[in-house]
């Protein structure tokens, strides 16, 4: 088996307090919850599959974080790791997701007809609607533990089920390890290609092994829904377009994966599901819905605003640059997106974004005409 | 506190463990018997092995010139007393396809006994490695006797500074790609113990890179001693770079001409360096200074990780036998211009490398010159080779400057076939 520490017997040589991570630089949330104690609790077990708690908290110790963000610091290997590691997973999950308690219950809805509006965001400032998520075939471990025949597995798993969709949803995969230089360099101008992780977040965790065996890229014909296969997770779906009709993006989002997990269900596999935790992915961030909700949108007035930190927080939103997690806004042009994924349900979610975008770009217009936007300020979500 | 999950886990790992069930089933849930593992390593395995192997079409490797779908199906499901496995000993090598010029070993040894469990690998590994050495029916000699060294004395018109570095494991521990944190921490302690010990001109103090001050992390920068934590994808995934910087420091002694870094890439490297040409000194400190750190060790129950065929045990296959690297920082502008420049390393058996170590490119006309062999010779001979070889090139240098002609030294005779 792959990657860190998993002969897990040799560590049982040494006591807990020898072998017990250096913290004392870190900041991640790991690093906040796991206490000598806790340490010497969990140390000895293991998954079925043999992922152990220094396989779940080497990313953490390999990446003490940044002063200003605080980063998870720890992945999952398998489904199982979230109960067998629990009293280290549970209170980082409660730390991350807002308060969400170990005996909460998550609430799934992925029926597009439950979304008010969404189809009228103006294309003067919204650029584009994207909505994500992720899924993760039980049975399978999880990236940064998977062998590589696993990952082939999971591979050719979905680009079966993806072969039989049809419609609007036709489409063909590209494994990375086959791809021409024009199917490539096509991707790239499409903004599809995803590339071997560099950030030593991901790197830490395993998770690029044996790249770019079992990876690939799978696109309906429109390009307006995409599946990233072996990447961060088994899977991410990925529903886009210009302009905002993020009620179209939603739609597609919906059917496409409703279609693909009954597909795996004729096949005999299924997510990975529970009614506490939702869909379970690798980074405990991405549980619940795994779900990100956003859209690119003008916004150079109202991001100048001595508020708008404070108005992205009472909307449940948050900002980025337009190059995704960790990158600067160019040009006044704002990823924006839902801040929350668990406890909340998809629909709420994106409800929430499409609310928020369309009070934003309302603030965005009065600014412009050099007027107030005090009596727009929001409350708390 | 453990709930009811776990311990139903743990009653599975006493029953034991199943066997693999035909070729091809993909079933969930039945597990492969591991030779050497202890019965308390669950490991899980759904595909055979021929679903298992790594695609190696596109890589240019030691490892994978070797891993045929064979033995890896031999090797797969064995695992070292300390649980290493084939999977985790290749990984860098499947992660890093190499280079179509520069051929990489791309595999790494755990602990010692991976060169044991896994020799049907690393054996022809080796042998391509080092010219035919083949550790089945071959002893590699060691020799640290500084006496026999003859000349050494560089002309410091051409050679800058003069430098032997080696490696040195502790038997017992596992290396580096598979230490557990207190094992990197028991490293730090025994080394460190020993180096305390060490007097007269050896004397010296242990920087450890957790609580190392700005000050003292700018002269160790200054005096070219700070090992920064491995940026190469061939060590990080290898495992090497995790828990950086835990257990990881650099000793020096006071002179600042012996050097030994602390996990890095090893459990040691040592290092004996000065300005200038004074190879015989800086191979005689090199010695001394090595002796002596392990008769402290062994006063302390350890020894180093050695056997007569592979000679000093190291994380890299490239390292074994002595895993010395005797080399100048030489001035050879004219030299370094003629089209038979390689040729004439090559045939004495020296590598050239830029000033900055390995795949890094000279600056100006100083090139870094290496001996290009590790195993089947000795310190002794090694060195020797260096010395010879580089009055040789600085003999040629002179007659280009003289507009005299130089000639090809004849090539070597092949050792091992």
């Amino acid at each position: 088996m792959p990657f860190g520490n998993t002969h897990n017997q040799l560590k049982m040589n040494y006591s807990a307090e020898q072998e017990y991570p250096d913290l004392s630089k870190h900041n991640n949330h790991m690093a906040k919850v796991l206490t000598p104690e806790m340490y010497a609790s969990l140390r000895d077990k293991q998954t079925p599959s043999g992922f152990t708690l220094d396989d779940v908290i080497q990313t953490g110790v390999d990446n003490p974080g940044h002063p200003f963000i605080m980063t998870v610091g720890c992945v999952a290997g398998d489904e199982e790791t979230y109960e067998v590691f629990k009293d280290l997973l549970d209170p980082i999950i409660e730390d991350r997701h807002g308060g969400y308690k170990p005996t909460d219950k998550h609430k799934t809805d992925l029926n597009p007809d439950n979304l008010q509006g969404g189809d009228d965001l103006d294309p003067n400032y919204v650029l584009s609607s994207r909505v994500r998520t992720g899924r993760s075939i039980r049975g399978f471990c999880l990236p940064p533990h998977c062998s590589r025949g696993e990952r082939r597995g999971i591979e050719s798993l979905s680009v079966e089920a993806l072969g039989v969709l049809d419609g609007d949803l036709n489409g063909k995969y590209y494994a990375l390890k086959d791809m021409t230089d024009e199917e490539q360099q096509q991707l790239i101008d499409d903004h599809f290609l995803f590339d071997k992780p560099v950030s030593p977040l991901l790197l830490a965790s395993g998770m690029a092994r044996d790249w770019p065996d079992g990876r690939g890229i799978w696109h309906n014909d429109n390009k307006t829904f995409l599946v990233w296969v072996n990447e961060e997770d088994h899977l991410r779906v990925i529903s886009m377009q210009k302009g905002g009709n993020m009620k179209e993006v939603f739609n597609r989002f919906c059917t496409g994966l409703t279609k693909i997990e009954e597909l795996f269900k004729e096949k005999g596999h299924e997510f990975m599901w529970n009614e506490h935790l939702g869909y379970v992915l690798t980074c405990p961030s991405n549980l619940g819905t795994g779900l990100r909700g956003g859209v690119h949108v003008k916004l150079p007035n109202v991001s100048k605003h001595e508020k708008f930190s404070e108005i992205l927080k009472r909307l449940r939103l948050q900002k980025r640059g337009t190059g995704g997690v960790d990158t600067a806004a160019v040009g006044g042009v704002f990823d924006i997106s839902n801040a929350d994924r668990l406890g909340f349900s998809e629909v709420e979610l994106v409800q929430m974004v499409v609310d928020g975008v369309k009070l934003l770009v309302e603030m965005e217009k009065r600014l412009e005409a050099g007027q107030s936007i005090d009596d727009l300020m929001p409350e708390q979500k | 506190m453990a709930s009811s999950f776990v311990r139903v886990l743990s009653s599975k790992r006493k029953m034991g463990i199943l066997s693999l069930v035909g070729a091809g089933s993909l079933t969930v849930g039945f597990f492969l018997n591991r030779e050497h593992v202890n019965a308390g390593s669950n490991v899980r395995r759904i595909y055979p092995a021929s679903a298992e192997y790594p695609d190696l079409r596109k890589h240019n490797n030691c490892m994978a010139s070797h891993l045929t779908p064979a033995i890896y199906a031999k090797l797969c499901d064995k695992a070292t007393p300390n649980g290493y496995t084939l999977d985790e000993a290749i990984q860098t090598g499947v992660d890093n396809p190499g280079h179509p010029f520069i051929k990489t070993v791309g595999m790494v040894a755990g602990d010692e006994e991976s060169y044991g469990v896994f020799a049907d690998l690393f054996n022809p590994v080796i042998k391509e490695r080092h010219n035919g050495y083949d550790p089945c029916n071959m002893k590699h000699p060691t020799d640290l006797d500084y006496s026999k060294i003859r000349g050494g004395l560089f002309d410091e018109k051409y050679v800058l500074s003069s430098r032997v570095r080696t490696g040195r494991s502790i038997r017992g521990l596992s290396l580096p790609p598979a230490c557990t944190r207190a094992e990197r921490r028991e490293v730090e302690r025994v080394v460190i113990d020993a180096l305390a010990g060490l007097k007269g001109d050896l004397a010296g103090k242990y920087y450890s890179l957790t609580i190392m001050t700005d000050q003292e992390q700018q002269q160790l920068i200054d005096d070219h001693f700070l090992f920064d934590k491995p940026v190469s994808p061939l060590l990080t995934c290898a495992g090497m770079a995790r828990d950086w910087p835990d257990a990881r420091g650099i000793w020096h002694n006071n002179e600042k001409t012996f050097l030994v870094w602390v996990n890095e890439e090893d459990h040691t490297r040592v290092i004996s360096m000065e300005k200038g040409g004074n190879m015989k000194r800086v191979f005689e400190r090199f010695c001394k200074g090595l002796l002596e750190v392990e008769r402290l060790i062994k006063e302390r129950g350890w020894e180093f990780m050695w056997n007569e065929n592979l000679g000093y045990i190291l994380t890299c296959p490239s390292n074994l036998g002595t895993g010395l690297r005797a080399g100048v920082h030489v001035n050879l502008p004219r030299l370094s211009k003629d089209a038979r420049f390689s040729k004439i390393l090559d045939h004495l058996r020296l590598q050239k490398r830029g000033t900055g170590g390995v795949d890094t490119a000279a600056v100006g006309s100083t090139f870094d010159i290496s001996n290009l062999d590790r195993l089947g010779q000795s310190e002794v001979q090694l060195v020797q080779t260096v010395i010879d070889g580089v009055n040789y090139l600085i003999e040629c240098e002179k007659k280009l400057e003289k507009g005299q002609d130089i000639k090809i030294p004849a090539p070597p005779i092949s050792q091992f076939k």
